[in-house]
């Protein structure tokens, strides 16, 4: 078996907060994950969960209070191993007097191309990213898309094999976002892994090989969406019409709610043909029947609101 | 030696060229168009000495303002705007992208001092007399200013790892002028009684970058000549207190965690 | 590393420091001397836009003169205070001595009245411009035209001119005022001097006046020698110059340096017309005629 892409152990940052700075803010608490090469590896959590404080430590702006990571089997330490990955930041800021030509030149200097490789590989991500009408326009002229699109570009620069992407969807209008989507599934296509951050839990489940769910700096679970989703099918949806005239019948096992003459109901699996019986006897015309699938976000908000309810925030005074 | 440091200072410069800093030489040129025209009327037979007064005060300062209020925002200004985070997450060390950074700010100022130095030799063309073997000494000034110049703006860019542009720049300025009165201070020690004060002058000497060593000017305007042993102590000077800035700024930065 | 960088950085930095003071002290000490003995408004900070300043204070110092100088009954008090200062900050402005030799020691309208403070700056300049003849001219005038002190002044004369670039004329200036003491002759010698080795305008217009003067003092003398074989002829002085061409002692019509004829007063000297701008300079008394 491979090494894997990324290796955390016991990462920990902590925060000195308060006016002496004497009280330390825990903001990621002994994270312990692996992610396997070629994966696209959802990262999930709330904001202020640490999300964004897990890819700052993988990529040396910070440094961990504890605990070590390895990337490609180089620790984070090392700043050669930046050769194999690519990072767009949160919300990324670029020289603004730049042009996305020369920003993709400048940074391009670090990966030992030669000038005219750069000038072909730049040429040709401007086009993948769909910016190469506006490459000679100044960045401070680009819309929060624009940027994004370049902050991708820039990302994928040195042709990585790790690429890590905090919010990538973020500011975007949903043909950018399935632009981002295709991109994220062309490099898991070219055999790179993708470890993506985000709060939008539909893309992550219609992405990503496995997730990680992380809130208040903690991992609460990590999995394939598929298997954390199977886990939890139990009720099933019927869409249902009342005859003109007719009332809804009295004692249904399930909730109803109308909408403008239809109604929903959900009940639990076991009591479906008798929810069926009770509204053939009604004579209510049935439109559907569908398993109501909890979606990642269910899961998702059962276990934050379970981590909220069992902790408090990570106290460490220094003495 | 590494690569990675030029593309940095390259594009510093092209930084302070786009935010037009260079501008700044239209001023000097309409202060020495000025003085040109004007000189003649202060006094007879000293228009070339105020001339080169004047230009060589005007570059120093010029060249000041521009060291300290780049220098203070070298870091500060990355770290403020993000433009940091993709930067670093390329294989680019700290250190590497700090002397980038010093060497595009000392590299816009030299190449402001080049087009000063031009206009004041314009100046001294208008006014007449012609260029003799002894004005070789004023190009020495400019090194010498470009030697301050270097200094001031590692100071700025060693406080900018650490503290905002407002509090840098009060450090740097304060360094600067306690370097100018340097000799002074410790004169005062020297003439006190007391043992403490003594000692405290004595250490600010030899501690605070001493900038009056460069000071040029007025051997300039009289066409003194400047001993080339002096030129290469002050530029040994220069270049270890740099180098023991760099190192310092390197130190915190590479331990910086940002933001 | 850096732990162990920079200590060791600053220990060869402040070696270097003790290299460098070294060095500029040869080159510092003269001005030290001179900042030593100064009594300046200012303390001498080692700066670097100190000539630039002393530049602005000549500035200042002349417009202050130009500007009094217009003005009737002005007196100069700033005069010192501003070349002071300026020759402080810059004891390498040669002018600014020169311009203080002349105004700073002139009695009357012109100056400040202060011939001891003027030789007390020239000194300090000096002995900051150890090779400047022009400041010992400048010194040698001061004790001979002010101070009369004419055995002073000679032996300044003679040090000038011994200085590099200076003018044979110094020498021999410096033996006539030697064995004459103060005489027209020598003083012409002088204010020449003064008025050849000086560019600035206010400073060679004193000079060409007092040379006026001088000359229409010469031009009296010889008129009232005439006058006096006039009276050795005809007992009694003359009345006016046409009786002495009348007499035949004297061809055509003398007029004084600026063109306005000489009269003879009633006490039988000549005199200048009354409307000639020429004024004889007070100190001017006591200078002995040219030797026959």
């Amino acid at each position: 078996m491979n090494a894997p892409a990324i290796e955390i152990l016991g990462l920990t940052k902590d925060y000195p907060v308060g006016f002496w700075r004497k009280k330390m803010r825990r903001s990621l608490d002994n994270l312990t994950l692996q992610v396997e090469e070629g994966e696209i590896f959802g990262y999930l959590g709330p904001n202020g969960a640490g999300k964004t404080t897990t890819l700052k430590l993988l990529t040396g702006l910070i440094f961990p209070t504890a605990g070590t990571a390895r990337v490609r089997g180089k620790s984070i330490d090392d700043v050669t191993m930046h050769r194999e990955i690519g990072y767009l930041p949160e919300q990324p800021y670029f020289y603004d007097y730049l042009t996305a030509r020369e920003l993709l030149d400048y940074y391009g200097h670090f990966g030992g191309l030669s000038k005219a490789q750069r000038r072909e590989r730049v040429a040709q991500l401007l086009e993948r990213v769909g910016l190469a009408s506006a490459a000679n326009l100044q960045l401070r002229k680009y819309s929060k898309g624009m940027l994004q699109r370049a902050g991708i570009a820039q990302a994928m620069l040195h042709d990585p094999k790790v690429v890590f992407l905090d919010e990538p969807m973020s500011g975007l209008d949903p043909v950018g976002r399935r632009e981002v989507r295709d991109i994220i599934l062309e490099l898991k296509n070219q055999g790179k892994t993708v470890f993506f951050s985000t709060h939008i839990l539909s893309d992550a489940e219609m992405l990503c090989d496995r997730v990680a769910v992380l809130a208040s700096g903690k991992l609460l679970g990590v999995g394939a969406p598929g298997d954390i989703v199977a886990l939890e099918v139990h009720a099933m949806d019927i869409l249902f019409e009342l005859r003109e005239g007719r009332s809804l019948p009295a004692g249904l096992p399930g909730q109803v709610t109308t909408m403008g003459g239809r109604c929903h109901m959900e009940v639990p699996e076991s009591d479906l043909y008798a929810a069926l019986e009770q509204l053939r006897r009604c004579e209510a015309r049935i439109l559907s029947v569908l398993p109501v699938r909890p979606t990642l976000e269910d899961y998702f908000l059962r276990l934050v609101e379970k981590e909220k309810v069992t902790s408090h925030t990570v106290e460490v005074t220094v003495r | 030696m590494s690569a990675a440091p030029m593309p940095v200072a390259v594009n510093t410069f092209r930084e302070a060229v786009r935010d037009r800093v260079l501008y700044n030489l239209v001023f000097f040129a309409l202060l020495m168009i000025g003085a040109a025209i004007l000189v003649g009327q202060i006094s007879i037979g000293i228009d070339r000495l105020v001339i080169v007064n004047l230009g060589l005060s005007a570059i120093s300062l010029f060249g000041l303002v521009m060291a300290i209020f780049i220098g203070v925002g070298l870091v500060s200004k990355e770290i403020e705007k993000r433009t940091l985070y993709s930067l670093l997450a390329q294989p680019i060390r700290r250190w590497e992208f700090l002397i980038g950074k010093y060497a595009g700010l000392v590299l816009t100022l030299v190449v402001n001092n080049f087009f000063m130095t031009l206009g004041l030799a314009a100046a001294l063309f208008y006014v007449g007399r012609p260029f003799v073997r002894t004005d070789a000494v004023i190009l020495v000034s400019i090194y010498f200013i470009l030697l301050e110049l270097a200094l001031v703006t590692a100071i700025a860019l060693f406080f900018s790892c650490f503290s905002t542009p407002m509090l840098s720049t009060l450090f740097t300025l304060g360094i600067y002028i306690t370097g100018n009165f340097a000799s002074d201070i410790r004169g005062f020690g020297d003439f006190t009684k007391s043992p403490g004060v003594k000692v405290v002058t004595r250490v600010i000497y030899y501690l605070v970058p001493n900038f009056h060593n460069f000071n040029s000017i007025a051997a300039a305007s009289h066409g003194e000549p400047i001993p080339l042993a002096l030129v290469g102590q002050n530029t040994l000077y220069a270049a270890l207190y740099v180098a023991l800035l760099l190192v310092a700024a390197s130190a915190v930065f590479s331990h910086r965690n940002l933001k | 590393m850096a732990s162990i960088a920079v200590p060791l950085l600053f220990a060869t930095v402040a070696g270097l420091q003790t290299r460098i003071d070294a060095e500029t002290r040869s080159i510092a000490q003269k001005s030290d001397e001179v900042l030593l003995r100064s009594p300046a408004a200012i303390q001498k900070m080692s700066f670097g836009y100190d000539s630039l300043l002393a530049d602005i204070y000549w500035t200042r110092a002349v417009q202050y003169y130009g500007a009094r100088f217009a003005k009737k009954g002005a007196t100069f008090e700033l005069l010192w205070p501003l070349l002071d200062i300026t020759t402080t900050l810059d004891p390498k402005l040669i002018i600014a001595y020169r311009f203080g030799a002349i105004f700073l020691s002139e009695k009357g309208t012109g100056g400040a009245g202060r011939p001891d403070l003027a030789i007390q700056l020239v000194k300090r300049g000096m002995a900051a411009n150890p090779d400047e003849w022009h400041l010992d001219l400048d010194l040698g005038f001061l004790y001979y035209w002010r101070m009369k002190d004419y055995t002073s002044a000679a032996r300044t004369f003679l040090a000038a001119s011994k200085k590099p670039g200076a003018p044979q004329m110094l020498a021999v200036t410096a033996a006539h005022v030697a064995e004459e003491g103060g005489s027209l002759d020598t003083s012409q010698m002088i204010w020449s001097e003064i008025y050849e080795s000086n560019k600035d305008p206010k400073i060679r217009e004193r000079a060409l006046q007092t040379l006026q003067a001088l000359k229409a003092a010469q031009d009296q003398l010889h008129l009232n020698e005439i006058a006096d074989e006039y009276k050795n002829r005809f007992g009694r002085y003359p009345a006016s110059i046409s009786e002495l061409r009348s007499a035949g002692l004297l061809n055509g019509i003398p007029v004084d340096p600026l063109g306005y004829p000489y009269v003879f007063g009633s006490d039988g000297k000549a005199a200048l017309n009354p409307d000639s701008p020429i004024v004889i300079p007070q100190d001017l008394n006591g200078l002995a005629a040219p030797k026959q």
